[in-house]
């Protein structure tokens, strides 16, 4: 199935065109249809400021249209086209071909997803877990029936846990995690950080609810401390510290 | 592991390429850990050799004194070194204590967590198992 040509060589019109190329190979595979995952191979012209993600819609438009690829933003906000780039988890439109320092650039779907088709993959596990931990305040007066009450936070407690709300669920953390490589249970990094990200917050008062969720023989416990989560994070989340302070509660060193 | 997983598998699990010095600490605290394990299991064996008497204690402790045996002891103090010295920083991070403070993150969104600290940490923890290494070495075939 591997396949070589050369965008520059379609007759359509071609933006991306400089004196600089790499070799794109994308990860193919239909569940439906095939045993294993094969690699297309495509040379691909790319500026300084040309991301994975425009690289393989440059492919979709001139030379293969049926590869699959989810994506939505092209801003890093919607989480959509998370995939492993040389071998690491990282969003196709935050991930610049110039700053990977390669010749060949290879795209496969991210770990631990069950795949769609060639780079699409379900989300539906990571959703389930999210929903597990309640990701939302609970506090019997957050239903107001008037303007005339509000929760006031300080500065210093927003900080607490704005770094975790910035998570995007695109999924780059749960493929990173060894843990979750091996044990198919194991509630993840995004729904950890997540579940702290509430903990954290002033307002809530779910706290040993959400402890008691994650306080299982496939919770918290199995996460140990490898960080992988954080370094792939494209936010900043830090899902590791996270998980390490929601621990803390469990034993004891944070109230 | 089928593909419609998709899961890393173990070959996902021990890869420590692309994620710096704490996958490659993950990765050694596992590997040494379960060395540690099969000498704990070999060392229960090999006291339990005493129930055959003087004669075959010392059979069996004359195993340990050959080149072979004491490369073998050489790897258990480095593996013995290591799982301390790491294990102290992740039980420590377990804590909450050393992972940094939550903050607005600014690009290029650097994990606190990940902080100098920890890295510290890890590269004590391998030299200073190198140097149990070398002090083992040097007692065991410098007579």
């Amino acid at each position: 199935m591997a396949q070589v040509s050369s965008i520059e060589d379609e007759n359509a019109p071609n933006l991306l065109s400089t004196s600089k190329s790499v070799l794109l190979r994308i990860s193919r595979f239909n569940p439906e249809s095939d045993d294993s995952s094969k690699f297309m191979e495509f040379t691909v012209s790319y500026e300084k400021w040309t991301t994975v993600l425009e690289a393989i819609l440059d492919v979709k438009k001139h030379h293969d249209h049926s590869v699959a690829v989810r994506y939505s933003c092209r801003q890093a906000t919607c989480g959509s086209c998370g995939m492993l780039i040389n071998g690491k988890p990282r969003l196709a439109c935050f991930t610049k071909i110039s700053e990977l320092d390669s010749n060949v650039v290879t795209v496969e779907p991210m770990n631990n997803f069950p795949v769609i088709r060639d780079l699409a993959v379900k989300f539906e596990r990571l959703f389930e877990t999210h929903q597990k931990i309640k990701p939302y305040l609970i506090n019997e007066n957050s239903e107001l029936e008037s303007d005339e009450r509000e929760f006031l936070q300080s500065p210093k407690e927003v900080e607490q846990y704005i770094q975790f709300a910035n998570c995007i669920k695109c999924g780059l953390c749960n493929s990173a995690c060894p843990t979750m490589s091996t044990d198919s249970s194991f509630v993840g990094p995004q729904a950890l950080a997540q579940a702290y990200r509430y903990v954290a917050d002033s307002r809530d008062k779910g706290k040993d609810t959400r402890l008691d969720i994650i306080d299982e023989s496939h919770g918290i416990w199995r996460c140990h401390f490898a960080g992988s989560c954080s370094q792939v994070c494209p936010k900043g989340v830090d899902p590791a510290m996270g998980i390490q302070f929601l621990r803390g509660y469990l034993l004891g060193f944070r109230s | 592991m089928t593909k419609d997983d998709n899961k890393g598998g173990i070959k996902g699990m021990v890869n420590p390429n692309r994620f710096g010095i704490e996958r490659i600490a993950y990765l050694l605290m596992r590997l040494t850990g379960l060395g540690l394990l099969g000498y704990f299991i070999a060392h229960v064996y090999e006291t339990s050799n005493i129930l055959r008497g003087r004669m075959g204690w010392d059979d069996f402790l004359a195993m340990t004194q050959t080149t072979e045996g004491h490369i073998f002891l050489v790897l258990v103090i480095g593996m013995c070194v290591f799982h301390t010295g790491n294990g102290i920083r992740i039980m420590m991070g377990h804590g909450g204590v050393g992972v940094g403070k939550p903050a607005r993150p600014d690009y290029p969104y650097d994990p606190a967590s990940q902080n100098y600290r920890h890295k510290i940490g890890i590269y004590s923890s391998i030299v200073l198992a190198a140097v149990a290494m070398m002090y083992g070495m040097a007692v065991m075939f410098g007579e």
